[in-house]
């Protein structure tokens, strides 16, 4: 019995591929973590503090093409003969493990916020309004774990980085351009996040929401309309059809909160809102709420956080 | 240009979600079916708009029955030149995947697109599913996508930011926000799509891997501590205090 880890090591060690080691270890004692790229010995050594023993690298993948990737996370299937293989319900994740469900065929179980009770793995489904348990039939199981479900925790395990050719054959796909807003904090793995929505009355009076991000180092998010009229760009939108995030904390302002914004953010551990009308159904979601404009709210609570932040 | 578009169905994003048959069964009592809006505002829309400026064909294809007939004529009404609907209940994504990989396999399509997810199980399982069944290159989550000759160039998704990716068809391809705006059927094309083609074909012989068991609701939240707009400072000590986020 063992559980191998499929986890993306190209920009260090993410907070999401720590939850998943962390995850895989709670399902198994053994754990063996399977990557691809040029990550240093000593950064894949790391992956022991949460409990793998083993880390297996494929130097010659440069690119996360779906196709290479899935051969080469079979092939370690093959070697460590693993019972589960964890991923983390991360954007290049899902590619993958949907296509070595159908090269094993192993059930795969995606969204998972929870550790497997038998054959059976809870789930988030209805976009963040209900979970399913869902039972796995096939003898193996994929799993990929929602972030933030688990945090990293320490399990220091004697860890060896091994190389391994993993028959990943030629990449069909052909990378010609990357581009990363520098300095800014990705939505999906943001613990904290401050969003806004048409409240705001315009582009221009963002600033103060990016000022109390920055005093808290959060994330900055936003609600479908503002994404729509172009104020805020498209990946900044969450919600339904945007993206879903469950950061430990959100604070919503000028945003009313219909259903298709809730289920975006419904996973969200502490959710704060700030509206001036009483009857916005977002303060039926929300732990704390300031019935206030956020033109004079906002500023105070920034005021507020740099008080409590100098003075901690 | 031929192009495949996989259809799903789903709540209205408004639906009230409710579980019958102890919690077994989603409630399906008064609930709205529609194009799940990944497949319909995005895959099937950038299909139609590739159609228009390169010529070809779009067809869609669903694993469903006759219930799932409504969202397939609004597909037609949207512009597909025709559809297919496999005629079985579909049991998992592996079921589904590999029903519509049995068909696509001897048709030649140039480009299959899928939805990034659906808003009801949000697996994002099927486009991979399909392209590895079919052997081919996957490009998930894509914003934007563009055909010259036989090269497709898309914008996708990553952590923190985009990537400009260069593929040679046949590619399947998942789609998400950005890569086209939602169309509203006008009266010609509703009544257009009452007589283009729905093929209705048998079900493969194929296996299904997962099942839900059943389902659960999130437990109500207690109710929310109101903080008076002046008092800043006690929302702050809040957060650090009692919800420890801070």
């Amino acid at each position: 019995m063992s559980t191998l880890v499929y986890i993306s090591s190209r920009n260090g060690i993410a907070k999401n591929a720590k939850e998943a080691v962390t995850y895989a270890k709670k399902i198994d004692s053994e754990v063996t973590v399977v990557t691809t790229g040029d990550a240093d010995e000593a950064t894949l050594n790391s992956l022991g503090e949460f409990g793998a023993s083993k880390v297996l690298v494929d130097r010659s993948v440069s690119f996360d093409d779906s196709q290479q990737l899935t051969n080469v996370i079979a092939k370690a299937v093959e070697i460590t003969a693993a019972n589960t293989v964890v991923f983390s319900h991360d954007l290049a994740a899902k590619a993958v493990a949907s296509r070595l469900s159908v090269k094993l065929k192993t059930g795969f179980i995606s969204g998972a916020i929870d550790i497997p009770q038998g054959d059976t793995v809870k789930v988030n489904v209805f976009s963040g309004k209900a979970f399913g348990n869902v039972k796995i039939n096939s003898e193996r199981k994929i799993i990929s774990l929602l972030p933030n479900s688990f945090q990293p925790e320490s399990s220091q395990t004697n860890c060896t980085v091994e190389e391994f050719d993993g028959n990943s054959g030629e990449a069909q796909i052909k990378l010609i351009d990357t581009k990363k807003p520098e300095g800014e904090i990705p939505l999906p793995e943001a613990e904290l996040v401050v969003s806004a929505g048409r409240g705001l009355k315009g582009p221009e009076n963002w600033g103060m929401i990016e000022d109390l991000a920055d005093s808290l180092g959060a994330a900055t998010a936003c609600s479908r309309p503002v994404a729509d009229i172009g104020w805020r760009p498209h990946h900044e939108h969450v919600g339904q059809t945007g993206v879903a995030i469950r950061p430990n904390l959100y604070i919503a302002a000028g945003i009313s909160g219909a259903i298709q914004h809730l289920a975006g953010v419904n996973g969200s551990k502490v959710i704060v809102v700030v509206n001036t009308d009483a009857e916005a159904p977002f303060f039926k979601a929300a732990d704390y709420g300031v019935l206030g404009d956020a033109f004079e709210v906002i500023p105070q609570l920034t005021e507020a956080i740099k008080k409590f932040k100098a003075s901690n | 240009m031929k192009i495949l578009v996989c259809i799903s169905k789903s709540p209205d994003t408004t639906s009230k979600i409710a579980f019958t048959e102890a919690n077994t069964k989603f409630d399906e009592n008064g609930v709205q079916y529609i194009v799940n809006p990944y497949d319909e505002w995005y895959a099937l829309v950038r299909a139609l708009e590739l159609k228009e400026a390169n010529g070809g064909s779009v067809s869609t294809i669903t694993v469903g029955t006759a219930s799932d007939d409504a969202v397939i004529r609004k597909a037609l009404a949207i512009g597909a030149d025709d559809a297919v609907r496999i005629d079985a209940e579909p049991k998992d994504a592996y079921f589904v995947a590999m029903q519509i990989a049995e068909y696509a396999k001897n048709e030649n399509f140039d480009i299959v697109l899928t939805g990034k997810e659906t808003i009801n199980y949000n697996g994002s399982q099927i486009g991979g599913m399909i392209s590895e069944a079919l052997n081919l290159p996957f490009i998930s989550l894509a914003s934007k996508m563009d055909v010259t000759d036989s090269t497709l160039t898309l914008e996708t998704e990553i952590v923190g930011g985009l990537q400009v990716v260069e593929v040679a068809i046949p590619a399947v391809v998942s789609c998400a926000k950005g890569m086209a705006e939602q169309r509203i059927p006008n009266m010609r094309g509703i009544m257009a799509a009452r007589t283009k083609p729905l093929n209705v074909i048998p079900a493969a012989d194929i296996d299904f891997l997962t099942s839900y068991d059943s389902y659960e609701l999130p437990e109500a939240k207690s109710a929310c501590k109101m903080i008076a707009p002046e008092n800043m400072d006690e929302l702050v000590r809040l957060l650090h205090e009692e919800a420890k986020v801070i």
